[in-house]
């Protein structure tokens, strides 16, 4: 199970308290793991990436080992620390204001 | 006993507010969507219970929200979580997608950037629902970038019904201050097939054909700020209102300038008459005087707030040019507050109520049609829509 680290506006919507699990079926990258979350969650679908383009939204970043993933290839292969559960996958909301 | 439901969409959140038919002491639930832009929301008709609600967010984009118990509970339409894995849900509430499919959609043009260029046609955030007269599960949504689309599936999914925006107009139409945006959605009682809608900064349309087909009907505004004052298009209409038993008679409040047609918006004469501005936001027409109508005059386009600190609500009971402040219960000293396009409604009680909410966040009543006010909260979020349901 891939642990996911979701924003708390998220966590609202998606009617969770803390870190979500989700399985992956195949290679664990970061397109596998989101069908996967708006599969178990669909009131996610589009607050994340566009409905469409699947492009991530601008003022959110995915997180991976400490590492931002953000632009990284959507196939690109998951650590194995975020396959076996040991690391969460992490989406973060961008600080901003003032 | 009849009961009013007042329904309040915030920066930070959505409001409930309750009371009986005296209106007197209220009862306040929220926020719900707590963090959350709410547009707008609204309930049915023809089902009070079923209440609709746009949750935006620049982080996570649009949300629509679904009530079936009168704003206890909400769901998001289609967002349940599905059994099988590997299966994806069939609903998207939240989906809205431009119609270019060349059996039923049109071509995704471009329209008027603020510099004069073109620009694409890109989905933002659903300013505006309205449900259906006769249908609970039928809802309309004014969308920025301007277009409007409908569910027939109390909003689990939408089509564009794409004869509006691909009417021919569209290169032409261009975003006001706060985005190009479809905010106000008016049906005909009288006429399913009809309906009335506006854009900022295009104008109003209407359809006499369900949605199909789409024209102008911008004849008779005058809006100096663009090159053809006098153009068919190009128009920031803020709020157009309409008394349900006189569908043929509109009223708008134009970014400047209060406007009234009688002929269903093929031509408008302007009634501001007395008012000390004419620049403003809302409109709205008394339950049972189709003739009596109001509207909160700011001081204008690049201060908005009322003139010399007075917030003032002026009413003419001759649909327009007569006007007289309505000013007991409200602040008349120092108060600098905006009332946006969609913060004001009524009541259809037989006293009729007025509420409107501001950007300070207050939300003010009146029971006896204008003669006096209250605030009813004082300190929520900035308001940036107001609705009321009477149900009996």
């Amino acid at each position: 199970m891939i642990q996911v680290i979701l924003p708390a506006h998220l966590r609202t919507l998606a009617h969770v308290d803390g870190e979500v699990a989700v399985d992956v079926e195949g290679p664990a990258t970061l397109r596998s793991v989101l069908d996967a979350l708006e599969a178990r969650y669909p009131m996610l679908r589009g607050t994340i990436r566009d409905h469409v383009t699947h492009q991530r939204r601008p003022f959110l970043r995915f997180f991976v080992c400490q590492e931002d993933w953000s632009h990284e290839p959507p196939d690109a292969p998951l650590p194995d620390s975020i396959v076996r559960g040991k690391e969460p996958f992490m989406i973060i909301g961008a600080i901003a204001g003032g | 006993m009849s009961k009013v439901r007042v329904l309040v969409g915030t920066r930070k959140g959505a409001f409930i507010l309750t009371s009986d038919g005296k209106r007197e002491k209220w009862d306040v639930s929220g926020p719900h969507f707590a963090g959350w832009e709410i547009y707008h929301l609204k309930g049915s008709s023809v089902d009070p219970n079923r209440l609709y609600a746009s949750q935006t967010s620049g982080w996570f984009g649009q949300v629509i929200q679904r009530s079936s118990d009168g704003g206890k509970t909400w769901e998001t339409p289609g967002g349940e979580a599905v059994p099988q894995p590997g299966s994806m849900p069939a609903g998207a509430s939240n989906k809205f997608v431009y119609d270019v499919s060349s059996s039923t959609g049109k071509p995704l043009t471009t329209h008027q950037w603020y510099d004069g260029t073109q620009h694409p046609w890109e989905f933002k955030r659903v300013w505006h629902l309205e449900p259906s007269l006769t249908d609970a599960d039928t809802v309309y949504a004014g969308v920025e970038d301007a277009a409007l689309f409908r569910s027939t599936d109390g909003a689990a999914s939408w089509q564009e019904v794409s004869g509006l925006r691909g009417h021919g107009t569209g290169p032409h139409w261009q975003p006001g201050a706060g985005g190009m945006c479809l905010h106000t959605i008016v049906l005909d009682p009288s006429d399913p097939q009809r309906m009335f809608i506006a854009i900022s900064a295009a104008g109003a349309f209407r359809t006499d054909d369900g949605g199909n087909t789409w024209k102008p009907i911008n004849r008779g505004l005058k809006s100096q700020y663009i090159p053809d004052p006098n153009a068919e298009v190009g128009h920031c209409v803020h709020r157009i209102a309409m008394h349900r038993e006189r569908p043929g008679v509109l009223y708008m409040q134009k970014h400047w300038d209060v406007m009234r047609s009688d002929n269903a918006g093929d031509l408008w004469q302007e009634v501001s008459g007395n008012l000390p501005t004419d620049f403003g936001f809302v409109i709205d027409v008394h339950a049972h005087e189709p003739e009596t109508i109001y509207v909160v005059p700011i001081k204008s386009d690049s201060e908005h707030f009322p003139i010399d600190g007075k917030l003032r609500v002026y009413r003419s009971r001759s649909g327009g040019n007569e006007w007289e402040p309505l000013t007991r219960g409200l602040p008349q000293s120092d108060c600098y507050v905006n009332v946006l396009r969609d913060a004001m409604a009524v009541d259809s009680l037989d006293s009729c109520g007025i509420y409107f909410g501001t950007t300070g966040g207050q939300v003010y009543g009146s029971s006896d049609a204008g003669d006096t006010w209250a605030p009813i909260v004082r300190d929520l979020p900035a308001v940036l829509s107001v609705e009321v349901q009477t149900i009996r």
